[in-house]
């Protein structure tokens, strides 16, 4: 009955939605399409060719490496940082707990060219860590913390998990033991969906790392907007391609991990 | 196991959000201290150069507009398609919303350059202008190519988010008005805007705040309109005014910040997406 109802027709919506489908798809075609063929403005007339994807990769290859691995870097460091301050933040509703959580969420309210010129101010002159990936890598994972630390602690407030916990407790098991061996492993499934989340905002952020970069240390996202601004719309194109290429399927093959492991452990 | 008991709980949960806390506050706290502080060695005016300088004044009125015009057509146009979508089988449907969402991941320089293939000066519409009326069309680097990266990069958002909510809408609410005679445009207005007002708080306080701060889509279209993230970088990188830099970002942090307070204070809550 549900269905016989609402299937009924309801064409602005349907409109709309067409509409906004062609806006949404068709510059990601156009893109791909561009990447491939040999002259833009002849169009697919030109010919198919693999030469830009080829040039991109001599030129800006070394820049998908350093991204995955910020990326990689940046997760770990979140989960290492950020685990515990979740653990704490859940079990403390003390005024000064609710305080540290509103300032942690402060870098994703602050645009992200602030915090970026507030690390380049203090800390621009210790050229070593300047010139660095750390650099961004502190960055970026300053603008992923909270995101980490909201999504654990929320998992680490289920009622279920304090009686598990003093269970253990009773029988003798030390917090280590704990943390480690049930509260941990109970909130698996969030610390994987943190990751992701972490994940995906470090591979496409700009914001922040235009301003950290320096040439040495370039990000997918850097040398986009660098091979923008100054090469073909070819070779623009076979770079948007490559980012498609390479860390969509990254970002597919970490999603169909995280709803395995959150089947397996999911409550 | 008597140590186990003699250790301080509250010691415990300090030690746990110790490390966190020195990394936030050596690497944020601190340095947005001294940018703060900053505009001040160039005597307190500095703090009110967006409103007393007129140039800047502008960079940001054009920020603000263009950020609520996106985030307003973005929500109407996000909760058709996501109430769409909630409501109709079809197939490829999940295929498709995964499209939809897809650019999520996207940097905003992508954005940027989409909008130059669509309307730049070798994009898609200069060419069917050419072949149509010999007139070649360019849109990218003004006021409309903005408007339409920016509605690129909020609508992903907005689509998932409305799609999430819609599913979740009581039906029977809406039969019930239905039955009684109600047509389609009282039932949008009396009842999906109630039921959807929450959603709409959050995900309106959200694109708002990323449409102000959105850097990247700016950047690669070099705009001949200006907002206030381009006016912050050139400050910084062409004339290295790092005072005044700090001042426009504090004044663009404010903003945003406190749209997004506002919208938590009303039972939103954006970060926790």
């Amino acid at each position: 009955m549900r269905k016989k109802n609402t299937q009924s027709k309801a064409p602005f919506l349907l409109a709309t939605t067409v509409l906004v489908s062609i806006f949404m798809i068709a510059p990601m075609l156009l893109s791909v399409m561009a990447g491939l063929v040999n002259n833009y403005s002849t169009g697919l007339k030109s010919g198919l060719t693999l030469r830009w994807l080829g040039e991109v990769w001599e030129n800006y290859g070394g820049t998908v490496g350093w991204s995955l691995a910020l990326a990689s870097a940046c997760v770990v460091g979140t989960v290492l940082l950020g685990v515990p301050c979740a653990y704490a933040l859940a079990r403390s509703r003390s005024r000064a707990a609710h305080i540290f959580e509103e300032l942690l969420t402060l870098p994703v309210a602050v645009p992200g060219l602030a915090t970026a010129l507030a690390l380049i101010l203090a800390y621009g002159q210790l050229t070593a860590f300047r010139q660095s990936f750390a650099f961004i890598l502190v960055g970026h994972m300053v603008f992923t913390l909270p995101f980490m630390v909201r999504t654990v602690s929320s998992a680490f407030q289920r009622g279920d998990l304090l009686a598990l916990e003093e269970a253990a407790r009773s029988l003798g098991a030390n917090f280590r033991q704990r943390f480690m061996g049930i509260l941990v492993p109970a909130v698996f499934p969030a610390i994987v969906a943190g990751s992701l989340m972490v994940f995906t905002l470090s591979v496409g952020e700009f914001n922040l790392t235009w301003m950290l970069h320096t040439p040495l240390t370039r990000t997918l996202p850097v040398g986009l907007a660098d091979s923008y601004a100054s090469m073909r719309i070819e070779i623009g194109s076979a770079y948007t391609l490559v980012f498609f290429a390479v860390i969509l399927p990254v970002l597919w093959g970490l999603q169909y991990l995280a709803n395995l492991i959150q089947k397996r452990h999911g409550t | 196991m008597k140590q186990a008991n003699a250790w301080n709980p509250r010691w415990r949960l300090l030690a746990c959000a110790a490390p966190a806390a020195v990394f936030f506050a050596a690497f944020w706290l601190l340095p947005v201290v001294r940018l703060l502080t900053l505009p001040a060695t160039k005597g307190w005016s500095t703090y009110f150069a967006v409103l007393t300088d007129s140039r800047y004044l502008q960079s940001m009125a054009n920020t603000v507009a263009l950020s609520v015009a996106v985030t307003l057509t973005t929500l109407v146009l996000g909760a058709a398609v996501g109430i769409y979508l909630a409501r109709h089988a079809f197939t490829g449907k999940r295929m498709l919303l995964s499209l939809l969402t897809l650019p999520l991941s996207f940097p905003g320089v992508i954005i940027g350059f989409f909008v130059i293939l669509l309307g730049g000066r070798q994009g898609l519409v200069a060419d069917i202008g050419d072949s149509l009326f010999g007139e070649r069309i360019t849109f990218a680097y003004g006021l409309l190519g903005l408007f339409l990266a920016y509605l690129y990069f909020s609508l992903p958002r907005a689509i998932a988010t409305y799609a999430a909510a819609a599913e979740a809408m009581n039906v029977q609410l809406e039969e019930a008005a239905r039955s009684l005679g109600a047509s389609r445009l009282r039932v949008a207005r009396d009842v999906w805007m109630p039921e959807l007002a929450p959603t709409t708080l959050a995900c309106g306080a959200i694109l708002f705040a990323t449409s102000m701060g959105a850097f990247g889509t700016a950047f690669t279209l070099a705009s001949k309109f200006e907002v206030i993230p381009i006016t912050i970088y050139n400050e910084f990188t062409n004339y290295a005014n790092f005072a005044l830099a700090a001042s426009l970002s504090i004044a663009l942090g404010i903003v945003t910040w406190l749209v997004l307070f506002v919208a938590r204070r009303f039972g939103a809550n954006p970060v926790a997406r």
